[in-house]
């Protein structure tokens, strides 16, 4: 519960050392700690500095909060938050920029959030810490350092978001992009992009990768005919494996072009700036991606 | 009925033998006896308790009691076993018994335990009945977690008993976890973390009695040494096999795990140093005469005059 990005700054002045804790860097540990007082009713959240550490308490994470519930019939409840962030910084290499979403979206048990904006992530933290099972909750570290115009509604103490409901950022009617967290971000900018030339996008802010709001993501597809699923881990068994599956399943004859998927470089994170630009989806990539399932003339690969 | 009633508070020796009697009566006298253990306790870093045990009659029965109930059901749990009825892993308790039952009479139903696989004695020590036991090893609805959790994940959480698990070592930060619950709400109770002799080699162990004693959570790492973790002797996969002291800074202590009057010593002594102190680790000597579980003979890695010498010489 560490944190030199300073997330929790001002919290212990605010509750107190009983309830804000350092910790050693023992994730097993703290984490396996955190899930037994979740046992006995308490509500801790725990943070980790970033979600590749969390590797190192994953075992905690699914057989000890994810499957209790289950296993105990309904009588062990894990009212937990797992919460830091996730995905690829800033020139930090392999080991300290994979994306967890798809790994933790798998489990029955887990419920995963992966917010955009500081609207998303003020209401869906307040709504993981309220709700009675665990909850991973995916922040970004770049992020963090952005600036959102925020309603008063949302300022309101009482405001939270429902668990497993998408947003739609933009409105279109020609392509959907679904995508979470900073690649949000870039989607709006691909829309932006795509409109100048004609092409009306759609963004899906997924705001839940688990429970995923597929019918959200089927409706948008049914107006639009054509999808493009975005994210920035790598790509195989990702997030935008089961969108597509979900949509073939559920919305097959409303496809007009076969689903595009757009994600990280199925490569270990290089350092090199020049190369770590090009392991992680760029705005040109998810342009070119909108073109190519609407059929206009579109070069393939990133380096074209 | 009243005559027997009356007849019980006459010494049993005297009691004339009437045709209302079927059996000489068994006592459930509360009179104090003070009965000394088997070996006295070694210690790290502090002073043992006393060999001298405080009991009465009437608990020695029900030690009795308990302990062959327990015995019975897991010897009727690998005929259930046997004849297929029951499926996947079943990991045996029969041996330990003295822990599960000397545990429960020196604590309280608010104190917490938390324990591995071999859950089936635990279970029952804390309140669970005979009928939800086998049905749930048997996979049915009246089991204690429905059928859906099996012989690893028994659960009470009305008696405070938080399983009933699979991976090794992982209850253990768990149960530190539970005791920072309990000095979180100033409860001035325990929680009890069982683990095995293979379970003591694992990195969490450290991790989560590091921060035990940092925080002074009122932790009581309980370690079942019955000598092998699964297949594997304790000195081919422990480099120090002196459980009670591997808390390093933390205090210690070794107990005679078949000697139901030592265990109950230690775990009361071990509940008052944890909730005033911090961490303390218990080492229970123990044996299980069956194998790792049900699909290891258990004779592959010891030999049969090991485990009937140790029937003969430990008295349980």
């Amino acid at each position: 519960m560490m944190c030199s990005i300073q997330i929790t700054k001002g919290l212990l002045d605010k509750y107190g050392p009983d309830r804000v804790l350092d910790t050693p860097i023992t994730e097993a540990g703290f984490t396996g700690i955190a899930v037994g007082a979740a046992y006995q009713g308490l509500r801790p959240v725990v943070e980790f500095m970033t979600f590749n550490f969390s590797m190192q308490a994953i075992d905690h994470i699914i057989n000890s909060a994810a499957k209790s519930n289950y296993m105990s019939a309904g009588q062990i409840s894990v009212p937990i938050v797992f919460r830091g962030p996730n995905g690829a910084a800033a020139g930090v290499g392999a080991q300290h920029s994979q994306c967890y979403a798809a790994w933790y979206a798998h489990v029955p048990g887990l419920k995963v959030l992966a917010p955009y904006s500081a609207e998303d992530a003020r209401g869906l933290l307040k709504s993981a810490i309220r709700d009675p099972d665990p909850v991973v909750f995916l922040e970004n570290e770049l992020l963090y350092g952005e600036s959102f115009p925020i309603s008063a509604e949302v300022l309101d103490s009482s405001f939270s978001l429902p668990i497993g409901k998408a947003k739609i950022e933009r409105e279109g009617k020609d392509i959907t992009i679904t995508a979470y967290s900073k690649m949000v971000g870039y989607a709006l900018q691909a829309a932006e992009i795509l409109s100048k030339e004609g092409i009306s996008a759609e963004v899906i802010n997924l705001r839940s990768i688990r429970p995923l709001d597929r019918a959200a993501i089927n409706a948008s597809v049914r107006k639009t005919n054509r999808l493009v699923t975005l994210e920035e881990g790598f790509p195989q068994h990702g997030v935008g494996s089961e969108i597509c599956m979900s949509v073939v399943e559920e919305s097959f004859e409303y496809l007009d072009a076969p689903v595009e998927r757009i994600a990280g470089a199925d490569v270990p994170m290089p350092y090199a700036a020049n190369l770590e630009r090009m392991a992680v989806p760029q705005v040109d990539d998810i342009v070119r991606a909108a073109k190519r399932a609407c059929y206009r003339a579109a070069p393939m690969a990133a380096t074209a | 009925m009243a005559a027997a009633a009356l007849l019980r508070r006459i010494p049993a020796a005297r009691a004339p033998p009437t045709a209302l009697m079927a059996a000489r009566t068994i006592s459930d006298s509360t009179a104090p006896l003070t009965i000394e253990t088997s070996v006295p306790f070694t210690s790290h870093i502090v002073d043992p308790p006393s060999r001298d045990v405080t009991t009465t009659p009437a608990e020695l029965l029900t030690f009795f009691r308990d302990m062959s109930l327990m015995r019975r059901m897991e010897i009727a749990a690998d005929s259930l076993y046997k004849a297929k009825l029951i499926r996947g892993f079943c990991h045996l308790y029969d041996g330990q018994e003295a822990v599960a039952v000397g545990m429960e009479a020196a604590i309280t139903r608010s104190d917490s335990i938390i324990t591995a696989y071999r859950d089936h004695c635990i279970y029952l020590a804390r309140g669970g009945d005979l009928v939800s036991a086998f049905a749930e090893l048997m996979g049915r609805q009246a089991g204690c977690s429905r059928g859906k959790g099996g012989s690893m994940h028994f659960y009470k959480k009305d008696a405070n008993f938080y399983g009933g698990h699979g991976i090794v070592g992982a209850q253990v930060p768990l149960g530190c976890g539970l005791a920072f619950a309990q000095k979180y709400r100033k409860e001035e109770t325990a929680t009890f973390a069982l683990y095995g002799d293979g379970a003591a080699n694992q990195g969490q162990l450290f991790e989560a009695l590091n921060i035990s004693a940092l925080w002074k959570l009122p932790s009581i790492l309980v370690c079942e040494n019955n000598h092998y973790g699964m297949g594997t002797a304790e000195w081919r996969a422990a480099k120090s096999p002196a459980y009670y002291k591997r808390g390093d800074y933390v205090p210690g202590l070794k107990v005679d795990g078949m000697d139901v009057l030592a265990v109950k010593q230690a775990c009361k002594f071990a509940k008052e140093h944890a909730v005033a102190n911090g961490p303390i680790v218990l080492e229970m000597d123990t044996y299980r005469y069956h194998g790792h579980s049900m699909s290891d003979p258990g004779s592959t890695y010891r030999t049969r005059d090991e485990i009937s010498g140790v029937r003969q010489v430990r008295i349980l």
